[in-house]
C-alpha cells in the first residue's frame, strides 16, 4: 500500500546514450506499440466483462425463459384467443416466441452475439438498458451514464482534486518541519486509511446527522428541490459536506504522510544540499530542486485518482446515497442489466487506457530525464 | 532467530507498532476464545435461530453499558420460569380438581416502560385443557386483573396483543399502563418502580393436571452487546465476526501478495513475452470491473465465504502491485550476485527462489500487513451489497442488517451499527499499524524519514 507509490519507480532510469534511429521514428514506433498493447488489453478486458456479465450466456437463458413464461400468461389470459385448440395455441406460443426471441437476437448462438457486443463496446455504441432508465426516462446507456456522470464528477472529483493539493502543500509545509508534533501527529493517524471512506460515512452520519440533526443523512439536495438556482447550489453544497468530511478522514492523513515522505527522501538528495549551500532561497529550492523531480509521481497518482473517480466508489456512494456512477453500476449488477455493466466498463477502460497512454508524453514533458520510447521509460 | 528477535528490537522503537502488536494480539486471544466458548455449529444454529430460540430476549434492545451513561436506568430483562424452580407454586387436589396457585414477585426499578410482557405456558392433562387467570399486583397494592383463559399443551400469552386488558387499562397499552400510575390526575407517563407481583391462579381438571409457567419481561436493555430486529444476541456476532474476520484477511493478503510477488519475480527474471504477458493480463485485470463480478458470482454461484474468498484472491493476484514487484526486481535483477550466480550456472528456477525473492521479502511484508485491514474491510463491503456468507455470523452482516434493512441509524439504534464498526476499526488500525512501522523498518529509503 505505502510503498508502491512511496517508492519512486515510475521514475525513468537516464537513458545510455545510444544512437541509432532518429528521435521521430523512435517516438512513433513507440507510440505504436503502446496504443497497440493499450488497445488489446482494453478490448480482452471489454469482452470478458461481456462474457461474465452475461454469465457465459446463461443471461440469455434466463431471459429465453421469461420471454416463454411472458407469452404463455399474455396467451392464456387473451380471451380472444379463448376459443383456440390446444395445438393451434402450443403453435400460436411457440411462433410468438421465436419471433420475440428473434427481435432480441436471441436466435443467433450467444458467442456470434459476444462478438457483436464487443464491436459496439468498442466502438462506444453502448445500446440500451435492459431495466434501467434515466431519470428522462430513457433506455439509452450513453444518457444514463451522461446523467449520473455529473454527481460522481461533483462529489468525489471535486473533494479528490481539493484533497490532492491541499495535501501536496500541507506536505510540503511539514518536510520543513520534520519531527513537528503536527508531522509525528500525521505519522501516527496515517493508518487510518486503513479504513475505507464509506465506513467513516457511517460515523459521521451517526454523529452529525443522527445524533446532531446539523447535516442530512445522505441525498444529493433537499426533498422538494429549491426553485432558487443559488438555493438549490446551497442545498447541494450542504449534502456534500459529510461526504466530503468521510473522504477526508480516510485519506487525507495518508496522503500528507506520504507525500511528506516522499518530499524528504528528495530532500536528502546531494544536489538538494549543494543548491542550499549556494544559498539559495527555500522557496526556490523548494519548487526547483524538491517538488520538480517529484513532478512525475505525482502527475501520475493525480491522472489515476481522477480516472478512478469515474469507475465510482459504489459502497460509498450507497452509504451516502449519492446516485453516482458508481452506485448505477453496483445497481446494475444486482438487475443483471448487462449493457449498462458494459457501458461503464467501456467508458472506464477507455480512460484508464488513454490516461495510461498520455502520461509517458506527460513524464518526458515534466521530466527531462525521460525520453519516450528509451527502454525503461515505463518499468 | 536472531534477526526475529532484532526485529522486535526494532519495532519496540516505534509506539504504534507496539499498540498495534498488543491489539492484534488481543484479537487473537479474543478469536480463540470465541471458538471455544460458542463452538461454531453451536454458533450457526444460534445465529439462524428464529423465535423459538429467542424468545426470551428483547427487539432491538440495546446493550446493559448504556445505562452507565443514562440519568435514569433502562429497565433490563427479567425471566422467571416456574418449571426451573423460579417463583413459587402451590398445587392442592380436592374435588378432581388440582387448583394451582403460582406468585412471581419482581423488582422493577426503572422510571421507563419495558419493551413487551410475555407468558409462555405449558401444561400436562390428558383430555380437558386447563384454565389460568392472570393477575398483577402493583406496589400501591392495586390488582390489575389481566386475562383469563385456558391453555393446551403450550400457550403463550402476549400482554400487549390482548385488547380487553388495554381496554380495562383506559386505553394505555398493557405494557406501560400496568406500570404507571393510572389513578394520578397528572398524565403520567413514567413507570412506577417498586416491587411488583404476577399471580396466576390456574385450574387442573384432572388429578395429574397442572401447569407451568414461565414470564418474561422484555426490557429495554439486554446483555453486553444488545440484540438486533431478530432478538438475536449481537455479541455472537461480534465474537464470531472475530475469528472469520482474521481468517478471511489472512487467508486473501497471503494468497494474493504471495503469488502476485512471484509472478512478478518469474515475469522480470525470464523477460520476453513471458513478460508481456503478464503485463497484458495486469493491464486487463485491472479494467475488469472488480465489485461488478463479485456481485454475479455471489448472484449467480454462490456467496459462500470461501468462494468469495477465492475470487478476491484471483482478482488480485494480477493487481497494481505486480508494477511495484517488478520496478524493485528489475534492479535487483542487475545486481553482481545475480550476475556471479548466472556465471556459475545456476538455474533459472533457484536464481528466482533463491536470489530473487528472499531480497524482496522485506517489502513484501509490510505490504502483506497492510493488505489485511484492506480485506477485513473487503468482506465487511460485500455484506453491504447482501453478499456475505448466508450463515456465517460476521461485522459486516451486522452493519448490512443495521443499515441496510432495519434503517438503524434513523431509528437512534446507534450501537448496532457502532460496535461492529468499532471492533472493525480497532482491527484496521491495529493492522496498519503494525505494517506502516514494519514498512518504516524494512524499507531503506523510508530509514530516519
Amino acid at each position: 500500500m505505502a510503498e508502491t507509490t512511496l517508492q519512486p519507480s515510475s521514475l525513468p532510469v537516464v537513458e545510455k546514450k545510444k544512437k541509432s534511429e532518429s528521435a521521430i521514428l523512435r517516438v512513433a514506433k513507440y507510440m505504436g506499440v503502446r496504443l497497440l498493447s493499450m488497445g488489446f488489453a482494453v478490448v480482452v478486458a471489454l469482452y470478458l466483462t461481456i462474457l461474465i456479465a452475461n454469465m457465459g450466456g446463461y443471461v440469455d437463458e434466463i431471459r429465453r425463459g421469461q420471454i416463454r413464461e411472458d407469452i404463455q400468461q399474455f396467451v392464456r389470459n387473451d380471451p380472444s384467443l379463448k376459443q383456440l385448440t390446444g395445438t393451434q395455441r402450443t403453435k400460436l406460443i411457440e411462433d410468438r416466441i421465436v419471433i420475440a426471441e428473434k427481435s432480441l437476437g436471441l436466435d443467433k448462438p450467444f458467442v456470434v452475439r459476444s462478438f457483436a457486443f464487443l464491436w459496439d463496446a468498442v466502438t462506444l455504441n453502448l445500446g440500451f438498458a435492459e431495466f434501467m432508465n434515466a431519470d428522462n426516462g430513457s433506455r439509452s446507456v450513453k444518457e444514463i451514464v451522461l446523467e449520473r456522470l455529473p454527481s460522481t464528477l461533483l462529489l468525489l472529483g471535486a473533494t479528490n482534486v481539493i484533497l490532492f493539493f491541499a495535501t501536496l502543500f500541507v506536505a510540503l509545509a511539514l518536510s520543513r518541519h520534520y519531527g513537528s508534533w503536527l508531522d509525528r501527529f500525521i505519522v501516527a493517524t496515517s493508518p487510518m486509511s486503513a479504513a475505507p471512506a464509506w465506513f467513516y460515512g457511517i460515523f459521521v452520519i451517526v454523529i452529525f446527522a443522527a445524533f446532531l440533526h446539523w447535516l442530512p443523512f445522505g441525498g444529493m439536495v433537499d426533498a422538494p428541490p429549491p426553485q432558487n438556482k443559488i438555493e438549490y447550489a446551497l442545498s447541494v453544497l450542504k449534502h456534500m459536506i459529510l461526504p466530503m468530511l468521510a473522504l477526508a478522514l480516510n485519506g487525507v492523513a495518508f496522503a500528507i504522510y506520504q507525500n511528506r515522505t516522499f518530499f524528504l527522501i528528495y530532500s536528502s538528495e546531494d544536489y538538494v544540499e549543494m543548491a542550499k549551500a549556494k544559498g539559495l532561497t527555500t522557496r526556490d529550492v523548494e519548487r526547483k530542486y524538491i517538488l520538480r523531480p517529484t513532478l512525475p509521481a505525482n502527475i501520475t497518482n493525480f491522472a489515476f485518482t481522477l480516472v478512478f473517480v469515474v469507475g465510482g466508489a459504489p459502497i460509498f456512494e450507497g452509504v451516502f446515497n449519492w446516485r453516482g456512477l458508481g452506485f448505477t453500476a453496483v445497481a446494475a449488477s444486482g438487475l443483471f442489466d448487462t449493457p449498462v455493466i458494459v457501458g461503464t466498463t467501456v467508458i472506464f477502460a477507455y480512460l484508464l487506457a488513454i490516461t495510461v497512454f498520455l502520461l509517458d508524453f506527460v513524464y518526458a514533458l515534466v521530466d527531462p530525464r525521460v525520453k519516450i520510447g528509451s527502454e525503461s521509460v515505463n518499468p | 532467530m536472531n534477526s526475529i528477535k532484532r526485529f522486535f528490537i526494532e519495532i519496540s522503537q516505534y509506539p504504534s507498532a507496539v499498540i498495534g502488536l498488543v491489539m492484534i494480539f488481543a484479537l487473537i486471544v479474543f478469536s480463540i476464545y470465541t471458538v471455544f466458548a460458542i463452538p461454531y455449529n453451536e454458533a450457526i444454529s444460534l445465529w439462524r435461530g428464529d423465535e423459538n430460540v429467542w424468545y426470551k430476549t428483547p427487539r432491538t434492545a440495546q446493550p446493559k453499558w448504556m445505562n452507565w451513561f443514562l440519568k435514569d436506568d433502562l429497565p433490563e430483562t427479567l425471566s422467571f420460569n416456574t418449571a426451573d424452580g423460579q417463583g413459587t407454586k402451590t398445587e392442592e387436589f380436592s374435588n378432581d380438581t388440582n387448583k394451582i396457585f403460582i406468585s412471581i414477585p419482581f423488582d422493577y426499578n426503572s422510571k421507563f416502560f419495558p419493551q413487551e410482557l410475555a407468558v409462555y405456558f405449558t401444561s400436562k392433562f390428558k383430555t380437558k385443557e386447563p384454565f389460568v387467570s392472570i393477575k398483577v399486583i402493583t406496589p400501591n397494592g392495586d390488582e390489575i386483573r389481566v386475562g383469563s383463559f385456558a391453555v393446551g399443551r403450550t400457550h403463550t400469552y402476549r400482554f400487549s396483543q390482548d385488547p380487553k386488558l388495554q381496554r380495562r387499562l383506559k386505553g394505555n397499552s398493557p405494557e406501560q399502563g400496568i406500570f404507571m400510575d393510572l389513578t394520578s390526575e397528572v398524565e403520567q407517563v413514567v413507570a412506577v418502580p417498586g416491587r411488583y407481583e404476577l399471580q396466576i391462579e390456574g385450574v387442573g381438571f384432572e388429578q395429574d393436571s397442572t401447569v407451568d409457567a414461565e414470564f418474561v419481561l422484555y426490557g429495554q436493555v439486554y446483555g453486553w452487546a444488545g440484540t438486533d430486529h431478530r432478538r438475536r444476541d449481537i455479541s455472537i456476532a461480534l465474537m464470531w465476526g472475530a475469528p472469520i474476520a482474521l481468517m478471511f484477511g489472512l487467508l486473501s493478503a497471503l494468497g494474493t501478495s504471495i503469488t502476485t510477488m512471484l509472478i512478478a519475480a518469474i515475469g522480470t527474471w525470464y523477460g520476453g513475452w513471458v513478460d508481456e504477458i503478464i503485463q497484458r493480463i495486469t493491464e486487463v485485470n485491472i479494467i475488469l470491473p472488480f465489485l461488478s463480478i463479485l456481485i454475479m458470482i455471489g448472484t449467480f454461484y454462490s456467496r459462500s465465504l470461501w468462494v468469495m474468498l477465492a475470487a478476491v484472491i484471483a482478482l488480485g493476484i494480477f493487481g497494481a502491485g505486480i508494477k511495484s514487484f517488478r520496478a524493485v526486481f528489475m534492479q535487483i535483477k542487475e545486481s553482481a550476485y545475480v550476475e556471479a550466480a548466472r556465471a556459475y550456472g545456476a538455474s533459472n528456477w533457484r536464481i528466482i527462489m533463491q536470489y530473487l525473492v528472499p531480497r524482496i521479502i522485506p517489502l513484501l511484508i509490510p505490504q502483506l500487513v497492510a493488505l489485511i485491514p484492506a480485506n477485513v474491510f473487503l468482506e465487511a463491503s460485500l455484506n453491504l451489497f447482501n453478499l456475505g456468507d448466508p450463515v456465517l455470523p460476521t461485522w459486516g452482516k451486522l452493519i448490512y442488517d443495521a443499515v441496510v434493512v432495519n434503517a438503524a441509524l434513523l431509528q437512534g439504534q446507534y450501537y448496532w451499527v457502532l460496535e461492529p464498526a468499532f471492533i472493525l476499526l480497532i482491527t484496521g488500525l491495529s493492522f496498519a499499524m503494525v505494517g506502516f512501522s514494519m514498512d518504516r523498518i524494512f524499507n531503506p529509503r523510508l530509514r530516519g524519514v
